[in-house]
């Protein structure tokens, strides 16, 4: 392989002014944790752009890897030669007889030191006529090349650029706050999550679970897709709130058709004081608009009543079908799909209310402990810290 | 003890053992089971199996855990066979399969299927000629053996993979038994549909091994029951097997990293120090085969008289396949590449390990001379 490092670009974090340089640092940090499993990198950061020196690991490997991390726009293959003609034309024949699939080609040549002799538009031709001439069966395609060879003169040096990896875009994640996500099970919630790593939330997790009714392994399947997120950057923590006793009171006590409004009401009470706890400035749900009946517009007017804190639901108009090609890709679905009973799915009234109204909702509370429930909930929380518990799971890992 | 009989099975490593007796005693509820002890259990099972996926850089979901080499090699060529009959009913494979593959390719001629087998040349080589004109529409499934357990030769499974890779309808199946840890094999191309591995191959527990079958390809089971394996192994998983054979992969697979030119050195130095003896013939080739064998024909001395002879000392080698050794007839695969069937009747097998010393080495070379010169003797006299 002839590239010896890699460039990574940024999107919109260029824009970001004064903290921009925070914004770097932040995704630099990110980027030595998932390189890891390379130990020859090194990693270097510039105030453009982040500088990776392979030292002889595959680019391709790499580069997959950093596909992944959010704040990253491109990452561009790269060689470097002297800054002379010569060099630069052997240089650029190189990456055109590496990149074999390519067909057609174009060169972009910029020169950043003035001072270097041939300007730009006279580079692109040299370069380009010494490529026709020794590849016969390449052509020139100045629109839509196969290969776009980047040649970037330099004051001391010519970097020169060939294959080309898009990146996951977004921000880096943690330089947007923190956000408390209410994480069922679902094939939803998970995405939620995702799209809120990539416009650089941190994630904590809320689950409700309600033994026996739930049992160990619907709780696992949440700590495995809190596993899959925690891949995408950030630390994340994942509280299971203890929430049979409240649910068999609203059971016991709440007319059928309000038993989910008013259960949804608990959870949204419970979340807002986790997330005022740990720092979190909003909640985030897997809600999209009419999907079932607890997410109508209805009965998002009503359930959201309880807090003031914004609830986020980056899916609210997403379509179930793209909703699920998202959890695909980010290999949350399979661990979705996994037939055991969550909290939202027991006790589930038969009919319940599409359109439920605030003013009734505040009424049948009245009759329920509300704060004694909400204090014993949050008493019986049990935090998983997702990064210290992937060392706790080399119990198992040790028998392998 | 010299044991050089490492392509019939190995000695487990102590760490899988290890991990086996632990898992034994601590993970024995039915991962199926759906209370605490049980999730316990399908929480191992799942990680073995995306642990064995990393290892072979496939995903998890492409592994069927198994009892070994041989219900991979029918659960794969008897499952495509079967399950895709209504596209064809020719089979491709070679004269020199395991026996689980070449039996299980009879059974299926009995069945009314059609197998080409292909021919060796004399280093026991397939050719790619051959295989391509032997494809046929119907053709659904080509299977072969990557790294022969008898004389070594590794076959060009990528050349092949090359050669079906515009035949979408035609399967490939890789017997991988001898291959793990000594000759790579890259399931990560997506162009192999399977491959069958044996865990007591590569220090693991007997009674252990996996399937990989690629995602998008179906096949049916051999064995009805319960859901297991996606539905394509029934039986009550063997974890405690299962775990320790992960386990010896991912040892072997380190091993490979350090010890592998070591073992190559090995395999020179005992061929050197054969061909100073009069009368050995090499069937396994110089060229192009594993790190691990050597199959060799002492002239005047029937395979089995030396073996007894060796063992004697201590130092313990095989006549052929183990699967095959009881009965008397030559070699099918020596007989395939051409050997007489006299020099076939008196082939024993060198098998090596990451295991293996030097000291091993020399000594093995001392005995052999002797027993070899001691029995000659006899012999004339």
């Amino acid at each position: 392989m002839i590239y010896e490092f890699l460039i990574l670009r940024f999107g919109e974090i260029s824009l970001k002014g004064k903290n921009k340089k925070k914004f770097i640092v932040k995704l630099e940090t990110t980027i030595r944790k998932s390189l890891k499993k390379f130990p020859n990198l090194f990693v270097k950061r510039h105030y453009d752009d982040i500088e990776i020196t392979l030292h002889g690991e595959d680019v391709d490997a790499v580069a997959q890897q950093l596909q992944s991390i959010f704040g990253i726009h491109s990452i561009r293959a790269a060689i470097k030669v002297e800054n002379n003609l010569d060099d630069i034309k052997q240089g650029v024949l190189q990456i055109a007889q590496s990149e074999v699939y390519a067909q057609t080609f174009k060169i972009s040549a910029r020169r950043k030191n003035k001072n270097f002799e041939y300007p730009s538009n006279v580079l692109n031709q040299e370069l380009g006529g010494h490529i026709l001439k020794n590849m016969e069966a390449l052509k020139v395609d100045v629109h839509h090349p196969d290969l776009n060879i980047r040649v970037e003169v330099g004051e001391h040096d010519t970097r020169l650029y060939g294959r080309e990896y898009p990146g996951a875009g977004g921000l880096p994640v943690g330089t947007s706050g923190k956000v408390m996500l209410m994480l069922s099970g679902g094939i939803d919630s998970p995405v939620a999550g995702y799209l809120l790593q990539k416009r650089g939330a941190d994630i904590e997790a809320i689950h409700f679970h309600s033994p026996p009714y739930t049992n160990d392994r619907a709780k696992q399947k949440v700590v495995d897709l809190a596993e899959k997120l925690q891949r995408f950057g950030g630390h994340i923590k994942l509280h299971i709130v203890p929430f049979t006793n409240a649910q068999v009171a609203i059971k016991d006590s709440m007319p059928d058709n309000y038993r989910m409004t008013i259960m949804r009401r608990m959870m949204l009470r419970i979340a807002e004081k986790l997330a005022k706890k740990n720092g979190a400035l909003a909640i985030a749900t897997g809600e999209s608009l009419g999907q079932v009946a607890s997410q109508t517009l209805e009965s998002m007017h009503t359930i959201n009543e309880v807090t003031n804190y914004p609830v986020l639901r980056p899916l609210v108009s997403m379509d179930k079908i793209d909703i699920m090609a998202i959890a695909q890709k980010i290999d949350t679905y399979d661990i979705s799909i996994r037939p055991y009973e969550d909290c939202c799915t027991i006790f589930l009234p038969t009919a319940p209310k599409t359109k439920p109204k605030r003013e009734h909702a505040n009424k049948f509370e009245q009759y329920l402990p509300i704060d004694e429930l909400i204090n014993e909930a949050l008493e019986g929380v049990q935090t998983i810290d997702l990064l210290t518990k992937s060392q706790e799971s080399d119990d198992l890992d040790d028998l392998l | 003890m010299i044991y050089f009989d490492n392509s019939a099975t190995t000695k487990p490593y102590p760490e899988a053992l290890d991990t086996f007796l632990k898992v034994a005693q601590n993970y024995y509820a039915n991962p199926s089971s759906i209370h605490r002890l049980g999730s316990q259990s399908e929480e191992l099972l799942k990680r073995s199996r995306q642990q064995a996926a990393n290892l072979l850089q496939v995903s998890d979901k492409d592994i069927i855990f198994t009892s070994g080499g041989s219900e991979g090699n029918n659960l794969a060529i008897k499952g495509i066979a079967n399950y895709y009959k209504d596209r064809g009913k020719h089979i491709i494979t070679t004269e020199i399969e395991h026996a689980s593959s070449y039996l299980a390719c009879k059974q299926l001629e009995k069945e009314g299927y059609e197998v080409t087998y292909l021919p060796v040349d004399n280093e026991g080589k397939i050719s790619l000629d051959q295989l391509k004109q032997a494809l046929r529409k119907d053709t659904i499934l080509v299977s072969i053996i990557h790294v022969n357990n008898e004389v070594g030769t590794i076959q060009p499974i990528s050349e092949v993979a090359a050669l079906l890779q515009d035949k979408p309808t035609t399967l490939l199946h890789v017997d991988h038994v001898q291959g793990v840890g000594k000759v790579p094999l890259d399931l990560s191309q997506g162009n192999i549909d399977l491959c069958t591995i044996s865990g007591h191959k590569f220090h693991g527990p007997k009674g252990t091994g996996l399937l990989f079958v690629r995602h998008g390809v179906t096949l049916s089971p051999l064995i009805a029951g319960g859901s297991q394996e996606q539905n394509r192994r029934a039986g009550t998983e063997n974890l405690p097997g299962i775990a320790a054979m992960v386990k010896a992969l991912r040892i072997t697979l380190e091993l490979k990293e350090t010890h592998s030119r070591e073992l190559k050195r090995h395999k020179e130095k005992l061929i050197q120090g054969l061909s100073s003896i009069e009368g050995i013939t090499f069937h396994t080739p110089k060229n192009g085969s594993a790190p691990h064998i050597i199959n060799i024909s002492v002239k005047g001395l029937k395979a089995e008289v030396l073996v007894h002879a060796l063992e004697e000392k201590e130092v313990y080698v095989s006549t052929k396949s183990a699967c095959s050794s009881k009965d008397q007839q030559a070699s099918r695969i020596l007989l395939a590449m051409g050997v007489s069937d006299s020099d076939a009747k008196q082939a024993i097998r060198l098998s090596l390990s990451y295991q293996t010393t030097a000291e091993e080495v020399e000594q093995f070379l001392k005995i052999f001379k002797t027993q070899v010169e001691d029995l000659r003797q006899v012999m004339r006299s």
